[in-house]
């Protein structure tokens, strides 16, 4: 029992408690001093990259953590401005009828993600309240590449062919929306409610993707 | 002494096994492989008594149950009871000894959709575990079906007619969502707080509480869903029968599940109880037809001001009387 003891030297095969390969990056820091002395373009450019980062795993949805574990809520945010200010209605249009606001579109996006996550985990789901909000609003990107590509479709003649174009790419787009955020999502769900969970992100991308194909400027 | 030496020896070499197996990893992840181990070490001591341990385990967390308080509304654990539930019957959870299969979404759907006499929905579908997830997210998706058909009705009838001018509208939604959550959930107050002035009134036992209410009355707006949908087909005989048919089998399911609770009181209070339920279901089904499907008439490409002194032939039916009888 006590002849394997003897071959373990607690020097070279044990590690101490990662005492030994923090030093090395403790070394870096030291010379990096902290962040409030670099460059803003080097702040800027990190954070960037962070984000297309993500778009990159949004685009072509793989079953990684990045999303989950470096979330942020600038990708959203910025997904979420550009997609309101090319939805809304023109300040010229009477108030009734027309598509929706600003506020609305904001409202909406930011409400039913909330929403979502608030039901995901209710629902006994294990991921944090930003991770979720995180993952809701990055796959909003095919969404708005849609928006983009009706809004140029819009430009040349209203017809039904310019209509079954735009009717196809926001299909295209709203499944690529739910496979992505799927892909994220339901694996913090037990099997006998994934269902359950992702239904509501079924509805959610639903309306935006509606939102985004009655669009008609004015 | 002896049984000192074995365990403290014991774990020593439980250790050094697993250290020996993955000295590569230990040298460049220094934090994730301790936890590991702490986690290792623990299950391979515990692993042993198995079986045992999960019977005892179910068997403690049943007393705790029943034992235990509920938590005070304003936790968060509290809002989590009313969520838990399944999509379906899962084989798994059938075997589990325990307090009780986990309620079933589906199967409160299915039961709303087809009322029977006797068959009724509290008792029978909620077994008292009401759920919140069920009357939430229909009436979300009643809300936003709604506004989304009576847009695709303009649509359809601006290709019929291209004179009718097209546009989102997208202040229905607003419109439809505020309808249908104050009509599925003041609705549902209103009613509990009448049962309950007649129970302190009458001494009966057994009336619903405030989420089973909610819960009736949630489940119930689902056979609208498809009846929303079916009223795209722009023949108004078909509308009718089919808005006939959903109010119907929504109204009957809500007698059923009412008449039990309400029979014990007198006549009149019953009859005027359920009259005055059914009467507002038809309200809110009527209400929705003549809103969000009726398209707007010829208008003429007008400048903006003129365009809001049109005479709406739409008829606004908003909720207000139903929070007046309340």
């Amino acid at each position: 029992m006590f002849a394997g003891l003897s071959d373990i030297s607690i020097s070279q095969d044990i590690p101490v408690e990662g005492e030994i390969t923090i030093p090395m990056r403790s070394r870096i820091r030291e010379f990096d001093s902290s962040t409030l002395n670099e460059s803003v373009q080097n702040t800027i450019m990190r954070d960037l990259k962070a984000v297309g980062k993500k778009f990159m795993h949004v685009l072509y949805p793989r079953k990684s953590n990045t999303l989950l574990r470096d979330w942020d809520l600038w990708g959203p945010l910025i997904l979420c401005v550009t997609l309101a200010l090319m939805l809304q209605r023109g300040s010229v249009d009477s108030e009734k009828d027309g598509g929706p606001q600003f506020a609305e579109v904001f409202v909406i996006v930011w409400f039913g993600a909330v929403t979502i996550t608030l039901n995901s985990k209710l629902l006994g789901g294990n991921i944090s309240f930003f991770q979720s909000l995180c993952v809701l609003g990055y796959c909003i990107l095919p969404l708005t590449v849609a928006m983009l590509v009706c809004r140029l479709v819009l430009l040349a003649e209203p017809g039904p062919i310019n209509f079954m174009v735009r009717l196809f790419v926001v299909i295209v787009m709203f499944a690529w929306s739910i496979v992505a955020s799927t892909a994220f999502l339901a694996d913090s769900q037990p099997p006998n409610r994934k269902a359950l969970a992702v239904y509501p992100v079924f509805l959610f991308y639903f309306v935006i993707s509606w939102m985004i194909l009655t669009f008609t400027p004015q | 002494m002896a049984a000192a030496d074995e365990l403290a020896f014991h774990e020593f070499e439980e250790a050094t096994n697993l250290l020996a197996q993955n000295p590569n990893e230990a040298t460049t992840r220094g934090n994730q492989l301790v936890p590991q181990q702490h986690v290792a070490v623990a299950m391979d001591s515990g692993g042993s008594y198995g079986a045992e341990d999960e019977v005892e385990e179910n068997d403690k967390t049943a007393l705790l149950q029943e034992e235990k308080q509920q938590p005070g509304f304003w936790t968060f654990g509290y809002y989590q009871s009313f969520f838990d539930v399944d999509t379906s019957q899962s084989p798994r959870r059938a075997s589990i000894p325990g307090p009780g299969l986990a309620p079933q979404v589906l199967d409160r759907i299915k039961g709303s959709l087809l009322p029977r006499p006797g068959h009724n929905f509290v008792r029978h579908h909620l077994r008292n575990r009401p759920d919140l997830y069920g009357p939430f997210w229909i009436c979300a998706t009643l809300a936003f079906v709604l506004a989304i058909t009576g847009n695709l009705t303009l649509v359809l009838a601006q290709r019929r007619d291209p004179s009718i001018h097209y546009s989102p509208q997208f202040h229905k939604v607003t419109v439809a969502g505020t309808a249908i959550y104050c009509y599925a959930w003041l609705v549902p107050l209103a009613l509990w707080g009448f049962l309950q002035w007649r129970k302190g009134v009458r001494e009966r036992v057994g009336p619903y509480t405030f989420l089973e209410t909610v819960c009736v009355y949630g489940y119930s707006l689902f056979v609208f869903i498809p009846t929303v949908v079916l009223w795209l087909i722009p023949v108004p005989w078909l509308q009718w029968l089919s808005g006939a048919l959903a109010l119907g089998l929504s109204a009957a399911g809500l007698v059923f599940t009412l008449w039990p609770v309400v029979r014990e009181d007198t006549r009149l209070a019953a009859v005027l109880l359920l009259s005055v339920a059914v009467l507002l279901h038809a309200l809110l089904a009527t209400g929705c037809k003549f809103y969000f499907f009726q398209p707007l008439p010829l208008e003429p490409a007008a400048p903006p001001h003129q365009a809001t002194s049109q005479p709406p032939t739409v008829l606004l039916s908003p909720p207000p009387p139903r929070s007046a009888a309340a």
